[in-house]
C-alpha cells in the first residue's frame, strides 16, 4: 500500500461521475491520479443519476455557458472513451396553454442568443408520436443528449494514471506548516499527495469541514420511477415547461414535473421529485403517485405499462443554484469540485477539464469565477 | 374430476383442469418455452413456480407480461408464449 | 380499519388471524394467491382434505380474506398502516387495506444458486416444482432429477415420485448424515422427513450426499445435466464429473426471506442463521417499528409448524393479551431447531468456481457471470454498484433471484444483500398515478 500511494500528483475523493472526470482530464495532463472512495464507483449520487445532459432547462448565464462547453466534451468524450449509452437524442419541452407557450419562446429565444440551438414545434405529436394530443406547443432542443451516468464514471476512470481504491474513506488533510495540504488520514491510514480535489457530492460540506472550509453543499432528494422494458415510443427527453421552474425553486417542499425518456435498454425512466429532507430515503407515495400522474398526462399509453422499481437519490444542493469549482479559500493545494445538483452528470465533463486545467496552472477555458468556492464566505 | 377447459396457446388448443395455473397447464402439456429474453434470444420456462422470478411471462389476452405460474387458466384464454418484445 | 392487517395467508399468517378474532378483534388477511396456505399447504382448488386444511379454511370463513392483493407498499400514516394492493393481473385494479397494526408473513422463495444452463426450461427451483404439483396437479413428464441442499429436497421428490414422477435421483450437496438423525428425535417434523426418505426408498430414488448438479444441458430445453462430487466446500472433486439424461432439474439451495416490505417500513434486519438478513424480532414477535409485527418465514425460522407458533404469538400481542406459556416455550424450541437445521445444510462458496464466463447470473437481464467480474473490476463492491455497472439486478424481480449470487460473486458482507424495494409489485402507472391519500 504504502508504495502505492508513493507520487500521487492529485488525490481525488469521490468516485461519482465528477470526480472521474477530474480525475480523467488530470490524468491526460499527464498527473498521476489516485481516486479515493469510501464504497463503490458511482455509488453516491451518480448512482441515482438519470444520465440527462440538459441545455434545454438553463436560462443564459455562467450555468448554461458551462452546460454547453460540457455537451461538446461529453460527444468527444463519447467517441474517445465509448461504452457509457451515450445517446444525441434531443429533448422535446412542451406546454399545455398559451401563457406556458409565451413563457417558453421567451426562454428558448434568450437560450438561442446564448448560443443554444432551438426549434419551435407546433405540434408535438410530429415528434412524439405517444404524446398526448392538444398540446399548445413546445420547442425542441436538438443537443439534449443522455447517457449512463455509472457506466460514465467507470469509462473515465479507466485510464492507465488512474488508480481507484474503494472502501476508503477520507476522514481529514494532512496540511504542511506553511498551510498546504500535503495529504489525507483515511480510515485506511495516510496518503501523501500533491493536491487534494474533493469530489464527494452531497456529502462534500461535511468533509470541506473537516477540512476547515465552510461549503454549504447539502442533500435535496430525487425520486425516480423506472418501468419493465417496452417497446421504443418515447424519442426525446420530455418534459414540461414548469420543469424549468422547479429546478430554479428554493422550496424544501416537494416539486415535480418528471422528464420523461426511454432507455436503450427498454425500460421508461420518469424522475424526478426535488425534496429537501436530509438523508431520508423513505419514499413517500405522494412522490410516487405525483411522478405517475405526470408521465401518463404527457403520455397516455403509458398508462397501462408496469413500473418495476422506484428509488432515491441525494443530489448536491448549493444555495445559489451553481456548482462549486475551484481552489479553497484557505488550503493550498485543496480543490473543489460539488455542488452540481440535479445537473452533475451533464456538467461533469467541463468540470473535469476546467479543473484539471487549473491544478495543473493553465487558465481555464471557462472563467471560473462565478463558481468560486470562496463566493460564501464573501455573502457572509 | 371436473370437465377439462380449452385454451389456446400460440393458436393452438390446450386443454386444463379447472383451477390450474396457465403455467401448470402448459407444463402439463409439455409446453416448456415460455418466452424468449430480449437480446439474446434463450428461451425460458417455469422457474420460481410462485411469481417470484418473472421468468414465466406471457401474453394473455394481449396483455403483456403476465406471470402465468399464479395466473389461472379461464375457458377460451389466449396465451402467446413467443410474445417477446423485442427492445 | 382492521385492528391487524395480515400480509400473507400462509400458516404464520392465517394463526394470527384467528387469535385475533378469537379476541374479538377485527382482520384482513391480504394474499396474493386465492386460498388459505401458502406455500406449505398449497393445494388444488376445492380439494381442501385433511385436518389441517379444514383449519385453515374454518379460519379464513371468519375473517376478512382479500385474495388476489398484492402489496407493493405499505405506509405508515399516523397510527395506522395503509396496505397498498395490486388487485388481479387481467384487469389490475388498486386496493388499499387499513389498520392498526400490520403482521409481515411473507414468507420465502427459493435461494438461487447459479450454474451453467441454469436458465433453460426444464430447470426450476424445488419450490416451483413443488407448487406445480401441489397447486396444479401436475409431474412433469420424463425423468428429473432432485438436487440442493436441505431438507425440504425430500418432500419435493418423494411428492414426485408417489405421483408417479420418475425421479432420478436426489443430490444433497452437503453431507448431512448422522448429525440430522441426531436432530430426529427433538422435533416431529423429522419423522416427516423420515417418512419421506422411506418413500424415497419404495420408489427406488437413491440419495447421493456430497453431489451436486454443477451444470445443465440443452438446446431449447434440458436434456442432461453433468453432477459431481463435491469438496467440503463445495469445489468439484476432479474427474467426478458425470452427465445424467434428464428432463427436469428441481433444484434448491434453501430460502430467502421477503423482506422489502419490512425494508420499506423501517424493521430492523439482523443476521438469520445462514448470515443472511431476517426481521429482528421479540419474544412476541413485535419487530423495531411499533404495530408492525413479523411471523414464519421472514423471521428467519423455517418450517410451518414454528410459523403458525410465532403467529399465535403475533395474534395475542397485536390484541395485548398474554400467551400461553407453552407458545412461548415451543418458540424458543422452535428457533433452535431451526438455527441447527439452517448450519446443518450451508451454502459453501465453491459454487462460484461451477461458473463459466457465459454461466447467466441475473435471469432478467441476462447478465454473465464475466459481466458481474466486469463491473467488479470496475469498481463495483456491492450488489448495488454490480447493478449499476452490469445491470445484474435491475430487471422485472429486482434481484430477488439473483441478489445472493451477486452479493456472494463480488464478496459482499451477506447483510448487503440487496432488499431494497419500494414497489414490492409491478404496478401500472396508471394506477399508481390514481393512489389516493392513505
Ligand atoms: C434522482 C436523481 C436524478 C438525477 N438526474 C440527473 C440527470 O438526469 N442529469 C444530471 O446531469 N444530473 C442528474 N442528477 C444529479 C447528479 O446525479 C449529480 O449532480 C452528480 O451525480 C453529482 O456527482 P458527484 O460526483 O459530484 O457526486 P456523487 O456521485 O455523490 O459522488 C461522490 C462520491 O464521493 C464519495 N465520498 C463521499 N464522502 C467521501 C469520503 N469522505 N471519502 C471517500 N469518498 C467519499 C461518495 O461515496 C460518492 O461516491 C440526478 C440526481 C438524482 C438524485
Amino acid at each position: 500500500m504504502a508504495e502505492e500511494r508513493y507520487g500521487i500528483d492529485l488525490l481525488v475523493v469521490g468516485a461519482g461521475v465528477v470526480g472521474a472526470a477530474v480525475a480523467h482530464y488530470a490524468a491526460r495532463a499527464g498527473l498521476r491520479v489516485t481516486v479515493v472512495e469510501q464504497a463503490g464507483v458511482a455509488s453516491g449520487s451518480t448512482g441515482a443519476g438519470e444520465g440527462n445532459l440538459l441545455v434545454s432547462d438553463k436560462t443564459p448565464g455562467p450555468e448554461l455557458d458551462l452546460a454547453l462547453l460540457s455537451m461538446r466534451l461529453w460527444t468527444e468524450l463519447a467517441q474517445t472513451v465509448p461504452g457509457f449509452e451515450y445517446e444525441a437524442k434531443g429533448g422535446l419541452v412542451v406546454t399545455g396553454d398559451d401563457t406556458g407557450l409565451a413563457a417558453l419562446r421567451r426562454l428558448a429565444g434568450a437560450q438561442r442568443a446564448a448560443g443554444v440551438t432551438v426549434t419551435e414545434v407546433a405540434d408535438p405529436t410530429d415528434c412524439e408520436p405517444h404524446i398526448r394530443t392538444g398540446l399548445a406547443g413546445g420547442v425542441l432542443y436538438p443537443q439534449d443528449a443522455q447517457l449512463m451516468p455509472a457506466l460514465a464514471a467507470a469509462r473515465l476512470l479507466d485510464h492507465p494514471f488512474i488508480r481507484l481504491h474503494t472502501g476508503v474513506t477520507v476522514t481529514g488533510p494532512i496540511t504542511s506548516r506553511r498551510g498546504r495540504v500535503v495529504g489525507v488520514t483515511t480510515t485506511e491510514g495516510h496518503y501523501s499527495c500533491g493536491n487534494v480535489a474533493i469530489c464527494a457530492g452531497a456529502a462534500s460540506g461535511r468533509l470541506a469541514a473537516a477540512f476547515g472550509t465552510r461549503l454549504p453543499i447539502t442533500p435535496r432528494r430525487g425520486v425516480v420511477l423506472v418501468t419493465a422494458p417496452v417497446p421504443p415510443m418515447i424519442r426525446h427527453k420530455v418534459y414540461t415547461a414548469d420543469y424549468v421552474g422547479d429546478v430554479a425553486g428554493d422550496t424544501a417542499a416537494l416539486a415535480s414535473s418528471p422528464v420523461v425518456e426511454g432507455t436503450p435498454s427498454g425500460p421508461v425512466l420518469i424522475g424526478a421529485t426535488r425534496e429537501s429532507v436530509g438523508w431520508d430515503r423513505a419514499i413517500p407515495v405522494t412522490a410516487l403517485r405525483t411522478l405517475a400522474s405526470g408521465a401518463v398526462a404527457l403520455f397516455p399509453a403509458l398508462a397501462a405499462v408496469p413500473v418495476i422499481r422506484a428509488y432515491a437519490g441525494f443530489r448536491p444542493f448549493s444555495p445559489d443554484h451553481l456548482p462549486v469549482i475551484g481552489p479553497d479559500p484557505e488550503l493550498v493545494g485543496l480543490w473543489h469540485a460539488t455542488g452540481h445538483e440535479g445537473a452533475g452528470v451533464g456538467l461533469a465533463a467541463a468540470t473535469g477539464s476546467l479543473l484539471a486545467q487549473a491544478v495543473t496552472g493553465r487558465t481555464p477555458s471557462l472563467d471560473l469565477t462565478p463558481f468560486r468556492p470562496h463566493r460564501f464566505q464573501e455573502a457572509t | 374430476m371436473n370437465e377439462p377447459i380449452r385454451f389456446l396457446c400460440d393458436g393452438e388448443p390446450v386443454d386444463a383442469e379447472p383451477g390450474q395455473t396457465i403455467a401448470a397447464a402448459l407444463t402439463a402439456a409439455d409446453v416448456w418455452t415460455l418466452r424468449r429474453t430480449r437480446g439474446t434470444g434463450r428461451p425460458r420456462g417455469v422457474f420460481c413456480g410462485m411469481g417470484v422470478c418473472f421468468d414465466c411471462l406471457v401474453t394473455l389476452n394481449g396483455r403483456p407480461d403476465v406471470r402465468s405460474c399464479v395466473e389461472r387458466v379461464v375457458a377460451g384464454d389466449e396465451v402467446v408464449t413467443t410474445g417477446v418484445r423485442d427492445v | 380499519m382492521y385492528d391487524l392487517v395480515v400480509i400473507g395467508a400462509g400458516p404464520a399468517g392465517m394463526a394470527a388471524a384467528e387469535v385475533v378474532a378469537d379476541h374479538g378483534g377485527t382482520v384482513a388477511v391480504v394474499d396474493a394467491g386465492d386460498q388459505p396456505g401458502g406455500q406449505f399447504h398449497r393445494h388444488r382448488p376445492g380439494e381442501v382434505h385433511g385436518r389441517r386444511l379444514e383449519a385453515l379454511y374454518a379460519v379464513a370463513a371468519r375473517v376478512d380474506m382479500r385474495y388476489g392483493h398484492r402489496v407493493w407498499t405499505v405506509e405508515r400514516a399516523g397510527d395506522r398502516f395503509a396496505v397498498r394492493c395490486v388487485v388481479g393481473q387481467r384487469e389490475p385494479a388498486s386496493a388499499v387495506v387499513s389498520g392498526r397494526a400490520v403482521l409481515l408473513a411473507t414468507g420465502a422463495h427459493d435461494r438461487v444458486v447459479p450454474f451453467p444452463g441454469a436458465d433453460l426450461p426444464g430447470v426450476m427451483t424445488a419450490g416451483g416444482a413443488q407448487a406445480l404439483l401441489k397447486g396444479g396437479g401436475v409431474v412433469p413428464s420424463g425423468r428429473i432429477v432432485v438436487a440442493g441442499t436441505g431438507v425440504f429436497l425430500l418432500p419435493v421428490a418423494a411428492g414426485l415420485a408417489a405421483a408417479g414422477g420418475r425421479v432420478r435421483g436426489v443430490y444433497e450437496a452437503n453431507r448431512p448424515g448422522r448429525r440430522l438423525s441426531s436432530m430426529a428425535g427433538e422435533w416431529g417434523r423429522i419423522a416427516e422427513a423420515g417418512g419421506y426418505a422411506s418413500r424415497l426408498v419404495r420408489h427406488r430414488v437413491g440419495f447421493h450426499r456430497g453431489q451436486a448438479v454443477v451444470a445443465a444441458h440443452g438446446r431449447d430445453r434440458l436434456t442432461a445435466v453433468t453432477v459431481a462430487r463435491l469438496t467440503a466446500n463445495w469445489r468439484v472433486v476432479p474427474g467426478s464429473r458425470r452427465r445424467i439424461e434428464c428432463d427436469v432439474l428441481a433444484v434448491g439451495y434453501g430460502f430467502t426471506p421477503q423482506l422489502e416490505l419490512a425494508e420499506a417500513l423501517g424493521c430492523r434486519l439482523e443476521p438469520g442463521a445462514s448470515g443472511d438478513p431476517v426481521v429482528a424480532v421479540s419474544a412476541t414477535q413485535r419487530t423495531s417499528v411499533p404495530g408492525v409485527y413479523a411471523a414464519g418465514e421472514v423471521t428467519g425460522v423455517g418450517g410451518a409448524s414454528s410459523a403458525e407458533l410465532e403467529g399465535r404469538l403475533a395474534g395475542h400481542a397485536v390484541m395485548g393479551v398474554r400467551p400461553p406459556g407453552r407458545l412461548l416455550t415451543g418458540r424458543a424450541q422452535a428457533r433452535r431447531f431451526a438455527y441447527r437445521l439452517e448450519t446443518a445444510f450451508p451454502v459453501r462458496d465453491g459454487w462460484r468456481s461451477w461458473l463459466t464466463d457465459d454461466t447467466v447470473v441475473c435471469r432478467c437481464e441476462s447478465v454473465t457471470w464475466s459481466g458481474v467480474r466486469g463491473a467488479a473490476s470496475a469498481g463495483a463492491v456491492d450488489a448495488r454498484t454490480v447493478k449499476l455497472l452490469s445491470r445484474a439486478g435491475m430487471g422485472y424481480c429486482q434481484g430477488r433471484v439473483c441478489g445472493y449470487a451477486v452479493n456472494r460473486l463480488v464478496g459482499g458482507d451477506p447483510m448487503s444483500v440487496p432488499v431494497r424495494r419500494p414497489i414490492a409489485q409491478p404496478l401500472p402507472l396508471g394506477l399508481l398515478a390514481e393512489e389516493g391519500e392513505p
